[in-house]
């Protein structure tokens, strides 16, 4: 990000000696207060959720972390199974994507003609504005029949013996579903941020590459991936915490079952979509507060990541721009 | 004579086999593209073709009934006023919050503070939207009860950083050298930046503007927890719950019937249309704006 300070410059300087403007602290004051907004958010949401989330977290501890249940009767509540249905899924999403999206990126950027590829550039960015609940409506009433008359019966004939396609679904909602739109979420995110990645290797070094006689698939493997590496890395680790954090997709089409599989084609459920799934059956204050306890799960999970991913995407823009 | 021939034939062997490897990585990569290419199109497809048949005037002017008999009219009138009263809502709040927030981290803030700040907008940006559904919820909805306005609440916060880094990003596409002349010229740091800066970023704030609606717009988790019970009637008023284009699709999507299944890809096509109608004419429109500031520079 190219931002550079302004009033670093000259004009600040100037200003010391100049003459007192009202208008320029008027401006300044309004402006910090707008741009206070971000922080004060995020410190009001913290403090929110834990807040709200507390009776919950005080009654359950981090047994909530190990606890299977989610049982209103007997007003017992635990994530076990969620945090389960989010690992299973969200990885799944990010071993499908990975390579379709980097592959997509080294299209865009290494092989596609000029005219192509601003189109097609174009059209994968339309992935991404489809809304989740556009793609779960699709999930559940086309994918969903898809999976169970034609994948599943495939997979699980050719590939039965391994645990993830042991059984066979009896409904189009399942746990493989969710993978498959979380991946159809999460490509076009990984896509764009690896298609500018390659676009900011130099081109004097797949130039070099290139002649000395190298593929085009050995300038890649050889010059972008090691060039773009830590941005990729970072491109992932942002695709996973969108891929954890989807709620409405995830949870019309993965059944919405408390519960430990580990075939691909039962039921299950994660944090995000337990959340949404809950939203008119939760009575008792203790079930919200359980609630907002898996929030705050979500919501720890997704402040790591992204400051992980900012670190390594300023400390590349640092290198590179000292370079 | 065999002596001879065996390197060459050993190298040609070799290039053949990187050149085998090459070919088949370019054709996965192809692959690839296409495939997210046919992803879209289904989609795109699936929802048009189960749309288009419960597309009609009734689905703009009547509310809901889910007692209608096939030929009967049913619409979401109620829906598309709610998501555009809800939408609308929210664009107020965090428009005017997001550009003042990229006039204060492009053009008066100090290095150091604008890099924190701008850290807390992408990490803002990056919490799931059912966790800021929550946190309305806690803030406001428990205990006082649903309504439309809280509803934009959370979907301004999660527009809020799309609006300031898109406005940030066009702010620094501006040259320098007119801010320059106009200091030079005794005007005011106020003066220039809002008479001089700000206009030459209009378009690219607009655009930046469309896109966050669009993205917004398509949104159903911050609204279940704050504008989900709501009547069939259509209605203005933010102070109560309004229904929305997304929570019509995602209930009526988890209804056995039918005929309600129709009415969602209904919302759905008319969703999607809006979304990606708006955000191709914002891109087209994106392209051309930064063409002609890189021009100018």
């Amino acid at each position: 990000m190219a931002v550079a300070p302004r009033s670093a410059t000259g004009p600040a300087a100037f200003k010391r000696r100049g003459r007192f403007r009202p208008g320029d602290t008027v401006l300044y004051v309004i402006t910090l207060a707008a741009a206070l907004s971000g922080l004060v958010l995020l410190v009001l949401i913290a403090r929110e959720l834990l807040t709200a989330a507390w009776p919950a977290m005080d009654r359950f501890g981090l047994d909530f972390l190990t606890t299977k249940a989610w049982d209103p009767n007997k007003k017992l509540f635990g994530a076990a199974s969620f945090i389960f249905g989010t690992a299973v899924t969200s990885i799944g999403a990010l071993l499908l994507a990975t390579p379709i999206s980097i592959a997509i990126a080294l299209f865009l950027t290494e092989l596609a003609p000029r005219g192509v590829r601003g189109a097609v550039g174009v059209l994968v960015d339309m992935l991404a504005a489809i809304p989740s609940v556009v793609l779960g409506l699709w999930g559940i009433l086309v994918l969903g029949p898809f999976i169970v008359n034609t994948l599943a019966p495939a997979l699980h004939g050719t590939l039965g013996f391994l645990p993830i396609f042991s059984t066979k679904p009896s409904v189009g909602s399942n746990v493989f579903a969710a993978i498959l739109i979380l991946t159809i979420m999460i490509v076009p995110i990984i896509s764009s941020i690896c298609r500018e990645l390659f676009l900011g290797v130099p081109q004097e070094l797949k130039d070099g590459a290139l002649a000395l006689g190298a593929t085009r698939w050995e300038v890649a493997r050889g010059v972008t991936f090691p060039y773009a590496r830590a941005g990729i890395a970072a491109a992932l680790i942002l695709g996973l915490g969108r891929a954890v954090g989807e709620a409405i997709a995830v949870s019309q089409v993965i059944g919405n079952n408390v519960a430990i599989h580990w075939s691909l084609f039962d039921a299950g459920d994660t944090l995000a979509s337990r959340i949404a799934g809950q939203y008119i059956g939760a009575d008792t204050k203790l079930q919200i507060n359980s609630l907002v306890y898996l929030a705050v799960i979500l919501l720890v999970f997704s402040l790591v990541v992204n400051v992980l991913a900012q670190i390594i995407v300023r400390r590349v823009a640092g290198r590179h721009s000292a370079a | 004579m065999s002596a001879r021939a065996a390197p060459d034939l050993f190298r040609s062997e070799r290039i053949r086999r990187r050149r085998a490897v090459n070919l088949f990585v370019e054709l996965l990569a192809t692959g690839a593209a296409l495939l997210a290419i046919a992803v879209l199109v289904i989609v795109v497809a699936s929802v048009a073709k189960r749309g288009a048949g419960a597309l009609n005037v009734d689905f703009f002017t009547k509310t809901p009934d889910f007692a209608a008999l096939p030929g009967q009219p049913t619409g979401a009138a109620n829906a598309i006023v709610g998501t555009a009263v809800i939408v609308g809502l929210a664009i107020l709040m965090a428009l005017p919050v997001g550009i003042l927030t990229a006039i204060y981290l492009n053009e008066l803030a100090p290095k150091r503070v604008a890099n924190l700040l701008t850290l807390a907008l992408d990490v803002l940006n990056g919490i799931p939207a059912i966790v800021l559904g929550i946190f309305v919820f806690v803030l406001l909805v428990n205990g006082h009860g649903q309504a439309a306005w809280k509803a934009s609440f959370a979907l301004a916060v999660l527009m809020l950083p799309l609006v300031a880094r898109t406005t940030q990003e066009v702010l620094a596409l501006v040259p320098d050298s007119l801010r320059e002349a106009s200091l030079a010229l005794g005007a005011a740091k106020w003066r220039t930046t809002l008479s001089v800066v700000l206009p030459q970023t209009l378009g690219g704030i607009v655009t930046g503007a469309t896109l966050a609606t669009a993205r917004i717009a398509g949104e159903t988790a911050p609204l279940l927890f704050t504008s989900s019970l709501a009547g069939n009637a259509v209605s203005y008023d933010p102070r109560e719950p309004l229904s929305s284009l997304p929570l019509f699709i995602y209930t009526s999507a988890e209804q056995a019937d039918p005929k309600l299944h129709e009415q969602a890809w209904a919302a759905a096509l008319v969703l999607i249309g809006f979304i990606l109608v708006a955000s191709l004419i914002a891109r087209a429109f994106a392209a051309r704006s930064r063409q002609r500031l890189a021009g100018e520079r």
